[in-house]
């Protein structure tokens, strides 16, 4: 039996291979405050990449300009916690929002959720969303936080199997597993981040 | 998608393939990362049995379809899923225009699904006026190009950066560079509102999972969440073979393919979507889920003995990775929708005949996809079956008929052989090469040059020399084969030294034919059988300790293929079952068995290098022997790139495809001249045929030998 920091070890490992940002927190105010400090420093917009003044068709032009503000979207929170979160990006000068998120599909700076099970193996966060708001923001974030409790890490995949098999049978259902950033190798092999989810993916590991 | 009609149209495509130099390249930097990447995400794991277990488990899932699939949909439909079963490609694609229609669908955004690209789904439903947008960025480039996919993992791999870059300029109205980063972020972009747009979402499913009734996807791009999230509508169309009894023969899966499809530990993305979800788009808040499972010829392969462990495919891709012919020719050219070694086989059975006659014949054989199958399948073994259907269909070419005839008669082709020694006499040159090539080959065989039959065959000189052994350790009989029979008996030559030397009794049945991997490779399975049979009666597997042979391919044909030629036969399957037992390769027999040592060889300290003959290396499964052996000769081994990889022999492959052979070649003797050895080695007279010739074209200097003849040439 691997011990609890081995798991850890392992995880940061795998995660980090796959581009993933692992940062260690001892509680969930400092995560509240990493979502912020991270929406703060990111540009207004990820998708400048490709430059926001390079021209696109009339019909995606037009959605990216439904995006006015810094958008952070925290659906599925608890109550408490997404009242400090809201009230934090509001003095900041940031959206908050925890549903809504079809109006948001232009893409929101910052989706910030918490994982259900860290798996060692291959870096993998377990996210079970049935709920669409907490998918959606999982999915047009450009960045993602994601918060991982240590005592959630797993060895394999078999080892959340009963898990997921209650989950599946107590349907509907809707559960992923999630590793670094959207990606693509679709031209010439050359990876790609963010192709159409998170282009960042943010692992902050909660020591309990 | 493969369009030829004929071998010669077929060849003539194959040549704008191989002169297209990005394709080559991007193919031929695709295949050395691959195999690293693999190599390395495999480390530590016990892949043989993980693949193992993966077999056994869509076995049963095949033997058991009828009954998942009532568990799966019970399951499903408890659970609020539409659940459909169409026996054809045509009738699932009714089925899905007709979901739109009746849910009032007209956007439709889809994420990549082989099994929509096998139905031609997309045809049909812009034939119903609906609009379908690929959202897989692979995909959406190929559509927009109206192509097919050229690969089962990357669809666009066949295409450059600047191709895209004028693509998407097109598509935007607005001119686009070619920098890969922008260029995915445009379609992010563009992709974004045709989500936000569409009302119906098809995805395909990696696992439909009877015990929940619930479905798997693997996905880098999140597409798929996308698709199966935003429109009111999904359908998830997948074929039969996707069924698995549980969650965990999928958890099991997922260990493997994408391993083996990239070579990454897992994709970004794994969904799992059990039940009607809520959908803020949809009046009552719940999606309209239908899951259309489709047969299309797949519950008859399940009931074909041999075929049936197609369905243990899981669609990685891996079996057009590493096939070398895959590698020069691209998937517009090895197969018709699905492509690579499975793409041969699957286009017989989904696509028909017509589709497939030309490319089953596009398979050198040797075996590096059987190798790597994430599920175990003997893709080349089922390649040779169908090109024997399509000839037992279509009538036999006269060559391949011709062949089969004189080969049965051992006679007949002895004497053939023999006559041709004089028919060659006036072209023959003194160092064992023919000066002109005979009148019956093109010009574009002049890539090696051909060997002259030998003065005197092996089994004349065997009557006079054969040595008396006294006290012997074992006892062996020796399989010649007919090259070394008739073109190198001095290999053969040196083993009986070796051998003599070392305490080996020998026999030689004189009564020996060719093996009969010739006429199996052309399909002609009959004249391979009784081939088979005669070589059986020739020999008393009782009376030996072993049977040995210097030539990989009919070491690895008589150990493999025999007993399963016969299998009809049961008292020949007996004597088939002991032979093959019996059969042991030169490498082996003097490394393993004899054990010789250093002691026993002069030292020289020269350079050799080693190729590896397909059928030793992955056919038998022997890979330290000869390497050892080399240094025990007295050599200094020096490793080439790409040992492993085929040669481009391939025995009468390099007749058919001499364009294809020759660029085999070509890859195979630049990284043997890079090693700067003096010396070639390796332990199969085919391969040293095509190496041989091939330096001599070059006008190289780096002598080509079996290690036979190193060992006996150092010989204390
Ligand atoms: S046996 Fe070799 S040539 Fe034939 S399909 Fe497999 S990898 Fe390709
Ligand atoms: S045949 Fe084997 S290697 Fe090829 S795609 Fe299927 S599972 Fe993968």
């Amino acid at each position: 039996m691997p011990s609890k920091n081995d798991l850890y070890q392992k995880f940061v490992e795998k995660a980090e291979l796959v581009s993933a940002i692992v940062t260690n927190i001892t509680n969930e105010d400092e995560a509240l405050r990493y979502v912020i400090d991270l929406c703060d420093k990111k540009e207004a917009c990820q998708l400048l990449v490709s430059g926001c003044e390079a021209d696109l068709s009339a019909k995606a032009e037009a959605l990216c300009d439904t995006k006015q503000k810094k958008v952070i979207a925290a659906p599925g929170l608890k109550q408490d916690l997404y009242k400090k979160l809201a009230q934090g990006a509001e003095k900041a000068g940031f959206e908050c929002i925890d549903k809504g998120m079809r109006d948001h599909l232009a893409g929101v700076d910052i989706g910030f959720t918490f994982a259900e099970y860290g798996i060692a193996d291959t870096g993998t966060l377990m996210l079970d969303c049935p709920d669409e708001e907490l998918r959606l923001a999982t999915m047009v974030s450009e960045f993602h936080v994601c918060v991982l409790p240590k005592s959630k890490i797993r060895a394999n995949t078999y080892e959340v199997e009963k898990m997921m098999l209650t989950r599946m049978k107590k349907t509907p259902d809707y559960l992923a597993f999630i590793t670094g950033a959207s990606r693509t190798a679709d031209i010439e092999r050359v990876l790609a981040l963010g192709v159409h989810g998170p282009l960042e993916l943010h692992i902050l590991i909660l020591e309990d | 998608m493969q369009k030829a009609h004929d071998l010669k149209e077929y060849r003539k495509e194959l040549h704008e393939s191989l002169d297209n130099s990005f394709l080559r390249t991007t193919l031929d930097n695709f295949a050395i990362a691959y195999r690293a990447g693999r190599a390395n995400a495999f480390k530590d794991m016990d892949v043989r049995g993980l693949i193992n277990d993966i077999a056994c488990s869509k076995d049963a899932a095949g033997e058991n379809y009828e009954a998942l699939y009532k568990e799966f949909k019970k399951n499903a439909e408890a659970a609020g899923v539409h659940v459909h079963f169409a026996k054809d490609g045509d009738e699932a694609n009714r089925i899905i225009a007709r979901i739109a229609k009746d849910t009032g669908c007209k956007k439709i955004v889809k994420s990549k699904s082989m099994t929509a690209e096998e139905t031609l789904l997309n045809h049909d439903l812009e034939d119903a006026g609906l609009e379908v947008t690929e959202t897989d960025l692979g995909e959406w480039i190929i559509q927009l190009r109206h192509e097919g996919p050229s690969h089962m993992v990357m669809p666009a791999i066949h295409l450059s950066r600047h191709q895209v870059g004028d693509l998407f300029t097109e598509v935007t109205g607005t001119k686009q560079d070619s920098e890969i980063e922008k260029l995915v972020k445009v379609a992010r972009r563009e992709l974004r509102q045709k989500y936000v747009e569409a009302d119906m979402g098809i995805t395909g499913a990696n696992f439909a999972v009877a015990e929940t009734g619930g479905i798997g996807l693997i996905t880098n791009e999140g597409n798929a969440r996308l698709v199966s999230t935003l429109p009111r509508v999904h359908v998830a169309l997948m074929g039969i073979d996707k069924l698995l009894a549980t969650l965990h023969d999928a958890l099991r899966i997922i260990k493997v393919l994408p391993r083996n499809a990239t070579g990454q530990q897992i994709t970004s993305y794994v969904t799992w979507i059990t039940g009607a979800n809520e959908c803020l788009a949809a009046e009552d808040n719940r999606k309209e889920i239908h899951y259309v499972v489709l047969d299309n010829g797949r519950s008859e392969l399940l009931k074909d003995p041999l075929f049936s462990q197609v369905n243990r495919c899981v669609r990685c891709g891996a079996c057009a990775n590493v096939c070398p012919v895959y590698r020069l020719v691209g998937g517009h050219k090895m197969g018709h929708i699905y492509i690579g070694a499975i793409g041969l086989i699957l286009t017989y059975f989904f696509h028909g005949k017509d589709k497939a006659k030309n490319l089953v014949q596009n398979c050198i054989n040797c075996e590096a996809c059987k190798d790597v199958c994430a599920g175990g399948i003997d893709l080349p073994r089922l390649i040779k079956e169908i090109h024997a259907r399509i000839l037992e269909e279509d009538g036999h070419p006269l060559p391949s008929f011709l062949l089969g005839k004189v080969l049965k008669n051992r006679k007949l082709f002895h004497t053939l052989l023999r006559t041709a020694k004089w028919g060659q006499k006036p072209v023959a040159e003194k160092d064992g090469f023919i000066r002109h090539l005979p009148m019956i080959f093109s010009k574009e065989h002049s890539f090696r040059a051909l060997p002259t039959i030998a003065e005197t065959p092996f089994r004349d000189w065997w009557q006079k020399n054969q040595p008396v052994v006294n006290n012997p350790k074992c006892r062996v009989a020796l399989f010649s084969g007919c090259v070394q029979d008739f073109v190198y008996p001095e290999q053969m030559q040196a083993a009986v030294d070796l051998f003599a030397a070392n305490g080996v009794a020998m026999d030689y049945p004189i009564k020996q034919s060719c093996c009969g991997l010739p006429v199996q490779m052309m399909g002609e399975i009959k004249a391979s059988k009784d081939v088979a049979a005669q070589n059986l009666s020739a020999f008393d597997p009782d009376a030996y300790d072993y049977i040995i042979t210097l030539c990989a391919s009919c070491a690895s044909h008589l150990k493999h293929n025999y007993p399963k030629l016969v299998m009809d036969k049961p008292s020949l399957k007996l004597r088939a079952d002991a032979f093959a037992a019996k059969i042991i390769d030169y490498s082996s027999f003097v490394n393993d068995v004899l054990k010789v040592k250093q002691g026993d060889f002069a030292q020289t300290g020269e350079k050799a290098t080693y190729h590896a003959p397909c059928h030793l290396c992955r056919g038998l499964d022997v890979h330290d022997a000869p390497r050892k052996l080399i240094e025990t000769s007295g050599l200094e081994y020096v490793e080439c790139a790409e040992e492993e990889v085929c040669c481009g022999f391939g025995g009468t492959f390099s007749m058919k495809f001499p364009e294809l052979s020759a660029e085999l070649l070509k890859k195979k003797l630049d990284n043997v001249e890079a090693t700067g050895a003096d010396t070639l080695l390796t332990d199969c007279p085919g391969c040293i045929m095509q190496l041989k010739g091939g330096l001599k074209k070059r006008g190289s200097a780096i002598k080509v030998k079996h290690i036979a003849e190193a060992l006996s040439g150092n010989k204390k």
